[in-house]
């Protein structure tokens, strides 16, 4: 088992030698969970929970990949084995030819790690402390860090922040300080756990920004979690969907929508109350049916992955249409129809 | 290395940045630093060289102990709580796959915390202490060096002890109860209520014997140089065998909790 691990570190050791089997390997990744639950006065009942069962896919380098599902499918529990904080129950996993939990300080410095809902700053001290302190904790050069940390401040808008102690930051702003002190010494692996929770929509699309560019010239790897689908639609070619510890689906986010039948949701205002609207799907267009009447108000149902304009342009013509807007399916609602179609 | 020394820089800084909370600790240690004194003064009116300390020296016991109070933690008060808390949310996760090694990263920002309070609350009950009372100064100059070295093994015993504390959250969850018994066993037997030397027979053995007595009983006995050549490197040796096997002890907790984390999960 030893020799195995050594003899596989040693080819991959530059991350080169393995770009072809794909850059981060799961092969039947397993985590099971014993979970121990008072069933009476002393009596103690022990019970697995797989939190991840069974789940094998390759990520090249320079990839960007959506990794999505609903609380609890065992995503936190992937990315935490990806970072080798949790050991595997079974399978195995290569991140650039290491093995994590075998090897967590050597791969610490070949990746970063940015969790949403947690911070790697000191909350009492400027922005700067912590980057001093990111500085030696990977050795990074003195010219290269000065180069990453003006690149980071100026992407991420940082100026003004840097002499700002931690806990007097907004969450955007505090959002944005983590992800640079994530990639000061330049990992090659990011992976990102809710990067865009409970942010504003400019803050949001300030990190959407910034992660793009950097997987276009750094060409870093990113592995990205969250429950917001646009955060996806932005940045990812490619997406996983995971649920109960399985890998649901893998591919295309508009093939997820088929796969899916997804479905977006146009809420028209019309002037009066009008009997339910009906658009048959034909050359012009797909069809439309409504599912919800309040009113003057209309929930139209269509699918995700046809164009709203023409049946918009539809509606205005045959309706005294007010008001509108488009709503994005969520991914609960897009895995509750995946598991409707699957046979 | 550099790594430790810029944590350490850091827990000094974040100490500093609460300068109001400072202030408040340096008057808190001086009100107390009084009260104890006049306890003192009628104790040793009473029963003169109790303990084999004079009135002078036992008055200098009090304000080294206010001194060193908020430096030694000896009540508590320094990184074990950020650490619990840490530990209880999961964000110990966060700390855990940084190349760095848990333990020495709590030692170097405890370090650094103990450097700022040592200067920033320690230094003027000290003086207001010299002022208002008649209390017994080292009478040669190496005292001051050797008793600094002595406040330096204190500080690391302090954290070994509080560390292992601190890593019992892992299983405990709520460490409240296990924070509250170090406290009330640091206050007592560290000496700060009464000098060790004044606790009769066995009990007085004993707590000599504890790891505590490292953080005041010690550094105020080389202080009152009450130990000379040999036996200084006795007292020395004593306090840095403690700090030694309760850093193993805290290490070798640290590997189990972690590997605990690591296979169970947060």
């Amino acid at each position: 088992m030893d020799g195995f691990a050594q003899e596989a570190t040693g080819a991959g050791g530059d991350g080169f030698g393995t770009l072809e089997d794909g850059f981060i390997t799961l092969d039947g990744l397993e985590k099971v969970f014993q979970v121990r639950r008072r069933a009476g006065l002393l009596r103690r009942e022990r019970h697995e929970v797989r939190a991840v069962d069974g789940i094998s896919f390759q990520v090249a380098r320079g990839e960007m990949v959506g990794y999505i599902g609903p609380n609890g499918a065992g995503k936190s529990t992937t990315i935490k084995m990806l970072t080798g904080i949790l050991t595997p129950s079974g399978g195995s996993l290569r991140v650039a030819g290491i093995d994590p939990s075998r090897e967590r300080t050597r791969l610490a410095h070949r990746i970063g790690v940015v969790f949403g809902q947690r911070t790697t700053l000191w909350w009492d001290l400027p922005l700067r402390d912590s980057y001093r302190l990111m500085h030696r904790m990977y050795r990074i050069p003195d010219g290269r860090y000065r180069e990453n940390l003006d690149r980071c401040v100026e992407l991420l808008d940082l100026g003004e922040l840097l002499e700002v102690p931690v806990r007097q930051l907004s969450l955007g702003q505090r959002m944005r300080g983590d992800i640079a002190a994530a990639l000061l010494h330049d990992p090659e692996v990011l992976y990102l756990d809710e990067p865009t929770i409970g942010l504003d929509v400019i803050s949001k699309a300030k990190v959407r920004q910034f992660l793009k560019e950097l997987n276009v010239e750094r060409g870093t790897t990113v592995l990205l979690t969250t429950h917001d689908l646009t955060d996806i639609e932005q940045l990812c070619r490619r997406v996983m969907v995971i649920d109960h510890g399985r890998l649901m689906y893998d591919g295309s986010l508009a093939g997820l929508h088929e796969v899916g039948e997804s479905e977006r949701m146009l809420v028209v205002d019309l002037e009066r109350e009008l009997p339910p609207i009906e658009l048959k799907s034909d050359g012009s267009g797909p069809g439309l049916r409504a599912v919800k009447v309040e009113g003057p108000r209309q929930w139209l149902a269509f699918p995700a992955s046809a164009s709203a304009a023409p049946l918009v342009a539809r509606i205005a013509a045959q309706y005294p249409l007010m008001d509108l807007s488009v709503r994005e399916p969520d991914i609960e609602a897009v895995i509750a129809r995946m598991y409707r179609a699957a046979p | 290395m550099r790594l430790y020394a810029v944590v350490a820089a850091g827990g000094f800084r974040r100490y500093a940045t609460y300068r109001t909370a400072t202030a408040a600790g340096v008057f808190t240690n001086t009100v107390f630093g009084f009260i104890l004194a006049y306890t003192y003064i009628a104790l040793w009116d009473a029963r003169p060289q109790l303990g084999g300390y004079d009135m002078s020296q036992a008055l200098a016991y009090v304000w080294i102990g206010q001194g060193l109070l908020a430096a030694c933690a000896m009540m508590g008060g320094g990184f074990e709580d950020e650490l619990m808390e840490r530990i209880r949310t999961g964000d110990i996760a966060v700390d855990l796959y940084r190349p760095v090694d848990l333990q020495l990263w709590w030692l170097a920002g405890d370090l650094g915390r103990a450097a700022f309070q040592l200067l920033g609350r320690g230094v003027v009950p000290m003086l207001a202490g010299a002022l208002a009372f008649d209390i017994a100064l080292p009478g040669s100059a190496w005292i001051w060096p050797a008793f600094l070295l002595s406040v330096l093994l204190g500080i690391v015993v302090s954290f070994a002890v509080r560390f292992l504390v601190a890593l019992s959250a892992f299983w405990l969850l709520d460490g409240a109860g296990a924070t509250q018994m170090a406290w009330l066993l640091g206050l007592f037997f560290s000496g700060m209520l009464l000098p060790l030397p004044l606790f009769p027979g066995l009990l007085g053995e004993v707590a000599r014997v504890l790891p505590w007595s490292s953080l005041l009983q010690i550094p105020a006995d080389v202080f009152l140089g009450k130990y000379t050549g040999w036996e200084l490197m006795e007292a020395y040796a004593f306090q840095g065998a403690w700090a030694v096997a309760l850093l193993l002890a805290g290490r070798l907790l640290q590997s189990v909790a972690t590997r605990r984390v690591v296979v169970q999960g947060g």
